[in-house]
């Protein structure tokens, strides 16, 4: 292994030579249409809120470290765990990947000089903002205690919450959620460079373009129903009140039709960067490439007929039940076939174990017991017993936390150079994504058990003996804390003392390691010709590597 | 005259125009999903409470119904007239069926909200004084609530679509549409055709299906 080779030659750049330095006036940055300007200013946001749902985290994980319930009352930490899914699922994870690192690197990678719309693009992350302002005011006024899932009746005639401002919000984000869709699967079909056929994209380009059409199909029926609920609430009137003539397992339909799939739109885009990273510091050709493209459209399109098992003890019908369970264990198909070929591409490679690389492995294995754990809950009978406990909330925070932000840090460290044209410091990155695997393990493993033995989720206070898995998991919790702060240190420390980044300090093959870094204002000085697929990696005899680029 | 440039990221107009259109397609795609979504969990309450649904529906309006599906199905007749006009270079029809066409979208909004007003003075409006006889009343009320949540969110569409009229009109009217080029307006084009289809499925969803006629 030998540290990241560095261009000493490049000299800093001046006013005009990146996309950086193009201008240096606010507005510059507020009126934007670079799709890598306003990616920062999206990373900008969700660091925000990703702090915000962390604090939440903490104290919940604070108030579990006893049984008794000592730190805040019942109806404090519901609004807590309430306060925490709806940030972090929509504020954080849902435009995590997509709008940040899509953003910047879907253009980048298909050889485009920007996204198709840069207007709406820019329009995406106003509506983001906004959204924002209205959950904020939401959590300032006095919170919401539904749980993130808003089921009615309770939401619409029985909480105290501010429960229409904080379903505002998420309908306004889910505008900007659609638009960000919209523009990366029109960009990805009208823009690809000379020779960029779809065989040749990379498999993070597929994964944010399976992503965005989730999106834009699952979003407004989110956002109708919680419209439908919101109106059932300000005018009292029976939508889904039982009381008035309405049927309350309907909108727990209309809401996993989109909230279900929303899994997707966060586990996608983490495919895609694994993809990224593992062929690159494994030095081999990714296994089975069109397999792999295959995998996400059918995770995708699978996706949208499996919402039903989280309503398995709601009161469907068991024969919708058999189907809604047996159409999950399908989607466990293409998820499987994606370990499988992560794994072989490792297999016989020659493999460097950077941070970005520690992040993907991590998230290869953490994936994979959130699925595995996620075909126990789909399973009917053991649903019985599992649903509602922690169970549930240490498999999906397994696909969320232990999958989609691995990556989406994996992501952040493979790319730094290339967003900044900057190197951190290489020790202190490997140390963050160790922590942040071990961290995460010990926070949410013991919750499997827990939820094995049944302690319920949302319970702001349980019995003595299920003390030492809470402490166990709350001692985890604060190495992850401290595993997702490390960065926002050497990452910064970086941007001002770091080492100049070459155009491809990681010798990979893609688009976008052809431009320099940090990229022009408009990407390429000339649009490139694409000539090979992604992934051209080859050892030689002797071990060492080539790395033949797209173009 | 507008400079005959495609942006920065495109590398011809036809590339550009393209692309324009195939992102009001992919949001048409959103809305109907959009639009799909009350309509599906309408036609679930239907399915539960038949009886109570007819007895509401023989209450809603359905010459005004079928009044403005008719101006709204003329409306888009004359929108592609305009996008043909255009095409061919005339111009100053193409404006007046502009004109035309936006007219025919405020007369559907006008008589929309004189229904509004009809079914008011009817006692059907949920929580106005809302009455009927001889059927359990929630779920005639749920009829009710998913016309006004239907139907306003249309208004509120075309209305959009009549603001982008507008602009359209505006645009024709001092010629700044080529018959080389005229995207814009074939994007307007789809979102207003868009519009009157949706209507096309919510007046026979109202209206005549499982209508009790006396």
């Amino acid at each position: 292994m030998t540290d990241v080779p560095v261009d000493f030659t490049t000299l800093p750049p001046e006013r005009g030579t990146n996309y950086l330095t193009d201008e240096f006036t606010i507005r510059s940055w507020l009126f934007t249409t670079d799709h890598k300007r306003i990616a920062l200013l999206f990373f900008a946001s969700i660091t925000v809120f990703f702090f915000v749902g962390g604090i939440a985290a903490t104290l919940i994980r604070l108030q579990l470290l006893t049984p008794g319930g000592t730190l805040v009352g019942p109806d404090v930490y519901n609004r807590l765990f309430t306060m925490h899914g709806v940030v972090m699922v929509w504020f954080f994870l849902i435009p995590s990947i997509p709008a940040t690192l899509g953003n910047f690197l879907v253009p980048l990678m298909i050889g485009a000089h920007d996204l198709a719309f840069p207007r709406l693009n820019l329009l995406s992350w106003y509506i983001f903002s906004l959204s924002g302002l209205i959950v904020i005011y939401a959590i300032v006024a006095g919170g919401v205690d539904t749980g993130w899932t808003f089921y009615t009746p309770y939401s619409s005639m029985f909480s105290n919450g501010h429960v229409i401002a904080a379903a505002m919000a998420v309908f306004v984000n889910g505008f900007s959620s659609i638009l960000t869709g919209l523009n990366f699967i029109v960009t990805t079909h009208k823009l690809r460079a000379p020779g960029m056929t779809w065989y040749r994209l990379p498999l993070f380009v597929w994964g944010i373009y399976t992503t965005s059409l989730v999106m834009v199909l699952a979003t407004p029926v989110l956002a109708i129903t919680l419209g439908l609920m919101s109106a059932e609430r300000w005018l009292h009137v029976g939508f889904f009140d039982p009381a008035l003539g309405g049927d309350p397992i309907l909108f727990q339909h209309l809401f996993w039709f989109y909230s279900h799939p929303a899994v997707y739109i966060m586990i996608l885009p983490a495919m895609g960067v694994v993809s990224e990273l593992i062929p690159t510091f494994a030095r081999k050709p990714v296994f089975g490439y069109r397999g792999m493209t295959y995998a996400l459209l059918a995770i995708a399109v699978v996706g949208f007929f499996v919402w039903g098992h989280h309503m398995f003890v709601a009161g469907i019908s068991i024969y919708s039940g058999i189907v809604f369970s047996f159409m999950s264990f399908i989607v466990a198909v293409p998820s499987a076939i994606k370990v499988f070929n992560w794994t072989a591409t490792l297999h016989k490679g020659v493999i460097s174990f950077d941070a970005p690389m520690l992040y993907a492995l991590g998230f290869v294995g953490l994936f994979t017991t959130g699925g595995v754990t996620g075909l126990m809950v789909a399973t009917l009978a053991a649903d019985v017993h599992l649903t509602d406990t922690y169970f549930v909330v240490a498999h999906f925070h397994f696909i969320m936390v232990g999958g989609t932000v691995s990556a989406y840090f994996g992501g952040l460290h493979y790319w730094w150079p290339k967003i900044t044209g900057r190197l951190y410091n290489r020790s202190a990155a490997i140390i963050a994504a160790l922590l942040t695997f071990f961290g995460f393990n010990l926070t949410f493993f013991p919750q499997f058990i827990l939820g094995y033995l049944g302690m319920p989720r949302r319970y702001f206070a349980y019995p003595p003996v299920f003390q030492v898995w809470h402490v166990l998991s709350s001692a985890g919790a604060s190495i992850l804390a401290v595993a997702y702060a490390l960065p926002m240190f050497y990452l910064g420390w970086s941007l001002l003392y770091g080492k100049r980044a070459s155009a491809n300090p990681w010798d990979a093959t893609g688009l976008e390691w052809l431009t320099a870094s940090p990229p022009p204002k408009h990407n390429f000085e000339v649009t490139p010709t694409v000539v090979r697929g992604p992934y051209d990696y080859e050892i030689s005899e002797d071990g060492r590597s080539y790395a033949r680029p797209q173009a | 005259m507008p400079a005959l440039r495609p942006e920065i990221q495109y590398a011809t107009l036809a590339q550009q125009s393209e692309t324009a259109q195939l992102g009001m397609w992919v949001f048409l795609a959103t809305e109907v999903l959009f639009f799909g979504g009350i309509m599906l969990a309408y036609e679930v309450y239907r399915t539960s409470y038949p009886a109570a649904f007819a007895a509401a529906m023989a209450e809603s309006v359905i010459v005004i119904g079928a009044i403005n599906t008719a101006l709204l199905l003329t409306s888009s007749f004359t929108m592609a007239l305009a996008v043909h006009w255009t095409a061919i270079g005339q111009p100053r029809r193409a404006t007046g069926s502009l004109i035309l066409t936006a007219g025919l979208g405020v007369a559907f909004l006008a008589l929309k909200a004189l229904e509004y007003y009809i079914d008011y003075q009817d006692h059907v409006v949920p929580r106005l004084g809302f009455e009927i006889h001889g059927v359990p009343r929630g779920p005639a009320e749920l009829f009710w609530l998913f016309y006004f949540y239907a139907t306003g969110l249309h208004a509120i569409h075309l209305t959009i679509g009549i603001v982008v009229l507008s602009v359209m009109i505006v645009h024709s009217w001092r010629q700044r549409f080529l018959p080389q080029s005229h995207n814009l307006l074939e994007v307007a084009g789809l979102y207003w055709s868009f519009i009157d289809i949706v209507w096309v499925f919510l007046f026979a969803l109202i209206y005549p299906i499982g209508r009790v006629v006396s």
